[in-house]
């Protein structure tokens, strides 16, 4: 008798790739105890669970960047042993990293093609045919607009996360792990960058996708493996369960409302005020308020000129015209130290590249933009200074709870958790929070929202910057828009959906 | 109750020790105990206090270096700078007596720091070239404010180097003294710790409302100040002040901060590990005197010794 080959269903074909029984401690941690996961043809099978869970930790095991304790990689069902990041990208597995990973002073092309540059005669670099593979890969990738003559450093974040891909798909690969590949992507490019995943797929690559935003794993994932405390809690088709039942799996425990509830907004006192604000080639005409007590958010995608706006309002960059006041004084900051003194702080979104300062404690990041509190004609004192970190660390639930530490040895949502310390440590009337939790875990979420809600309910106002949709309507009272330099929306809390802002913000809808 | 005491000098780390951290101290030992197995005469009363006085100049100008080092930045310049220091209180001692023509010098030195820092932190350039260039020029102002040698005769001229207390020179003493105040300074000033976080990260610091020009300026300026304190010592134990002074010592300064854990380009550092590299040194130095290795193979072993530093901090980073 034959077999019918088409309707045997993926899942009992044999895996391209597969882990099992992978163990992995750093020092006291135990990163991973004892891993199961099996990736096979023509599947996106994404990877969920809170930071510190081990996501990080099985993708570096098998690209080759690290090596298991203990346990087997198995490649078209044989043993396989890989000690480098080399033998990882022999077998086919390609892995788009995080963080970017970009040589920035070479151009689009060298990048992409990274040591595999086309040769001619005599070994010389056969730069016509590089420009035009390289300009192949970003045609399929649907970015034919990037310039393969660029240097990477004239990209956008959004561009260099296109490079990023397109470095790790100039070989076909066979297995190719994607890391939060959306974090820097606006709307737009993210239904690009699916589309091309989904292409991908069908063409029989193996796809493993790790990200916090959930709604991308119902939209694009076919399969999911959930860690919790480096054990896999779960593994199942996407389509055999919901959100919360997803969420219940990665944190161990039902999510009641992630975002606080609704205060009524106190007075009508305005606290910030913004009129005709300008900065040559970023935005103009920006006018708005930020009531005291008021949490005001700002959408808008990639290059609209939100960031700009928040680092002109810091004195981080100088803007070119308009007028600010907070609580009635006119202040232009030139420099985050007057800004500062004049009461606003800046989150910024970057927190590895302006956020901390890795290598020294927890209790010196906290308390770095206010030492002039903690120390008198210049001496700190010690015990002031610790006793205001440790309140800060109680206050946001830092984990573990040590002042001393390294911040560069705490997660990412503690790290932010650090960040966000330091700017409530100095007391400002207006927080500005740019993508304040950007790859940052539930959990940790959680408690980052509840202590804006505590300052806000104190009549400090916040400027809540984001592109996580969610997060922008559950937090707001009110939500501005921003397009291409422009506010060109307002909507109040009762008002603001999803599509709403979207639309607003892509040009779809007509104001 | 100890632990709680080392905590108000010691910096907020918690005491793990790593390799880089232990490195001076077993570089330390390990010259130590290569000196005792190749000579008798490292351990000697007469040579001890030799070395300790051969190793004041280095260690002033060493620890300058390293504060200079943790904003990651450099100072080629120190040696111009011993220079400067040196002429200037030989050649002022005997108008202005040993206290003001002291006073000077170290100023002059503080106030080439400054120039150094503000063209770096103003124009955002690279200390390597800016300090490359001024140790040209600094030299040249030497040279301008005297062609030859200079002795003075002020009765006291000699003290400075030359007095001991105890068995050890008052040299040493003020060194030491100096490192104490570094030590404080980068650890329990708002400007100190600054200066650290500067050498991790920049623009954290600059967001943080701190001032990073004035606070990279203050660092240059230590590092001139006393590299010029190290030249007065220096003329004084010498007794002749040469406008030739100090070419060089750039090179043993940094291998000083090296060997002691530092990292070129920020982010590590500490007072103690500098302390060790300026011992370690310079019983390397006095060990291939004692031994009658020529000059040349001296500078041999001691770029190998440095590269050897390098080496072991890199591998302790990768594991």
């Amino acid at each position: 008798m034959t077999r019918w080959s088409g309707v045997e269903p993926m899942d009992t074909a044999a895996p391209v790739l597969a882990v099992t029984g992978i163990i992995k401690t750093y020092g006291a941690t135990r990163a991973l105890r004892g891993v199961d996961a099996a990736f096979h043809v023509g599947r996106v099978h994404a990877i969920v669970g809170e930071n510190g869970a081990g996501k990080s930790t099985l993708t570096r095991i098998v690209t080759g960047a690290t090596t298991a304790d203990a346990g087997q990689i198995l490649m078209d069902g044989r043993p396989v042993v890989m000690r480098a990041p080399l033998d990882g990208q022999r077998m086919g597995i390609r892995m788009v990293h995080q963080h970017h990973t970009l040589a920035l002073n070479l151009s689009v092309t060298e990048n992409i093609l990274l040591g595999r540059l086309p040769r001619a005669r005599m070994r010389w670099i056969a730069w016509g045919e590089a420009h035009r593979r390289a300009a192949a890969v970003l045609e399929e990738l649907g970015y034919p607009s990037i310039g393969v003559n660029r240097l990477a450093h004239s990209l956008t974040a959004a561009q260099r996360q296109i490079v990023e891909i397109a470095k790790a798909i100039a070989v076909e690969p066979r297995v190719l792990i994607m890391d939060e590949p959306t974090a820097a992507l606006a709307h737009e490019d993210i239904e690009r960058l699916f589309g091309f995943v989904r292409r991908l797929r069908d063409r029989g690559t193996s796809i493993i996708y790790i990200s916090h935003r959930l709604d991308e794993i119902f939209q694009l994932a076919d399969c999911v493996t959930v860690l919790r405390d480096g054990a896999v809690t779960g593994s199942l088709e996407t389509a055999a369960i919901d959100k919360a039942g997803l969420v219940r799996m990665m944190v161990g425990r039902p999510l009641q409302d992630l975002y606080p509830p609704p205060r009524a907004v106190g007075s009508a006192r305005v606290a910030l005020s913004v009129r005709g604000l300008a900065r040559a080639g970023a935005f103009e005409d920006v006018c708005f308020d930020v009531g005291k007590g008021e949490i005001v958010g700002m959408y808008g995608l990639i290059g609209s000129g939100r960031t700009e706006i928040a680092r002109c309002l810091y004195g981080a960059d100088r803007a070119t015209a308009g007028e600010i006041t907070l609580d009635g004084i006119p202040l232009i900051p030139k420099s985050p130290r007057e800004a500062l003194r004049a009461g606003i702080a800046l989150l910024t979104e970057d927190r590895l590249g302006d956020g901390l300062v890795r290598g020294m404690s927890v209790c010196d990041n906290i308390t770095m933009a206010s030492m002039s509190a903690v120390s008198r004609c210049g001496v700190l004192n010690r015990t002031r200074q610790r006793q205001r970190a440790e309140h800060q660390v109680r206050a946001l639930a830092i984990r573990p709870a040590s002042i001393e530490r390294d911040v560069a040895t705490l997660s990412g949502g503690n790290q932010q958790k650090v960040v966000l310390a330091k700017w409530l440590l100095t007391k400002a009337r207006l927080l500005i929070l740019d993508e304040p939790t950007r790859g940052v875990d539930i959990g940790a979420r959680r408690d980052i929202y509840e202590a804006i809600a505590k300052l806000l309910g104190e009549g400090m106002s916040v400027l809540l910057i984001s592109s996580d949709l969610p997060e922008v309507i559950g937090m707001s009272d009110r939500v501005l828009v921003m397009r291409e330099g422009r506010l060109v929306g307002e909507f109040g809390r009762a008002l603001a959906t999803e599509e709403l802002l979207l639309a607003s913000a892509s040009g779809l809808s007509n104001e | 109750m100890i632990k709680t005491a080392l905590n108000r000098w010691v910096p907020t780390f918690e005491f793990r020790p790593s390799w880089r951290s232990l490195m001076p101290i077993v570089c330390f030992l390990a010259v130590l105990m290569v000196g005792a197995l190749f000579t008798d005469a490292l351990f000697t009363e007469r040579n001890v206090s030799n070395v300790m006085r051969q190793t004041v100049a280095n260690g002033m100008i060493a620890l300058g270096m390293l504060v200079v080092i943790l904003t990651g930045g450099i100072d080629l310049s120190v040696g111009s700078v011993v220079a400067l220091g040196g002429v200037l209180f030989a050649g002022l001692a005997d108008q202005l007596g040993i206290a003001p023509a002291l006073a000077l010098a170290v100023l002059a030195g503080v106030i080439a720091g400054v120039v150094n820092g503000t063209i770096i932190s103003r124009f955002n350039l690279q200390p390597f070239i800016v300090t490359l260039a001024t140790m040209g020029v600094i030299r040249g102002v030497v040279y301008i404010y005297t062609e030859s040698p200079i002795s003075p005769a002020h009765p006291s001229f000699r003290e400075l180097g030359a007095t001991l207390v105890g068995p050890v020179s008052l040299g040493m003493l003020i060194m030491l003294g100096c490192y104490g105040c570094v030590s404080f300074f980068l650890n329990r000033t708002a400007t100190g710790r600054a200066i650290v976080a500067i050498g991790g990260n920049a623009e954290a610091v600059r967001l943080a409302g701190i001032d990073v020009q004035r606070t990279v300026t203050t660092a240059y300026a230590i590092s001139g100040g006393l590299s010029a304190f190290a030249g007065a010592i220096l003329v004084s134990r010498l007794g002749i002040a040469q406008p030739s002074l100090g070419s060089a010592y750039e090179l043993d300064a940094i291998a000083a901060c090296v060997i002691g854990g530092a990292i070129l380009g920020g982010g590590g550092g500490s007072v103690i590990g500098t302390l060790l590299g300026v011992f370690t040194l310079g019983i390397i130095n006095n060990l291939l005197n004692l031994l009658d290795v020529k000059s040349f193979y001296q500078d041999i072993v001691k770029g190998a010794v440095i590269i050897l530093a390098v080496l072991l901090v890199a591998r302790s980073k990768r594991s």
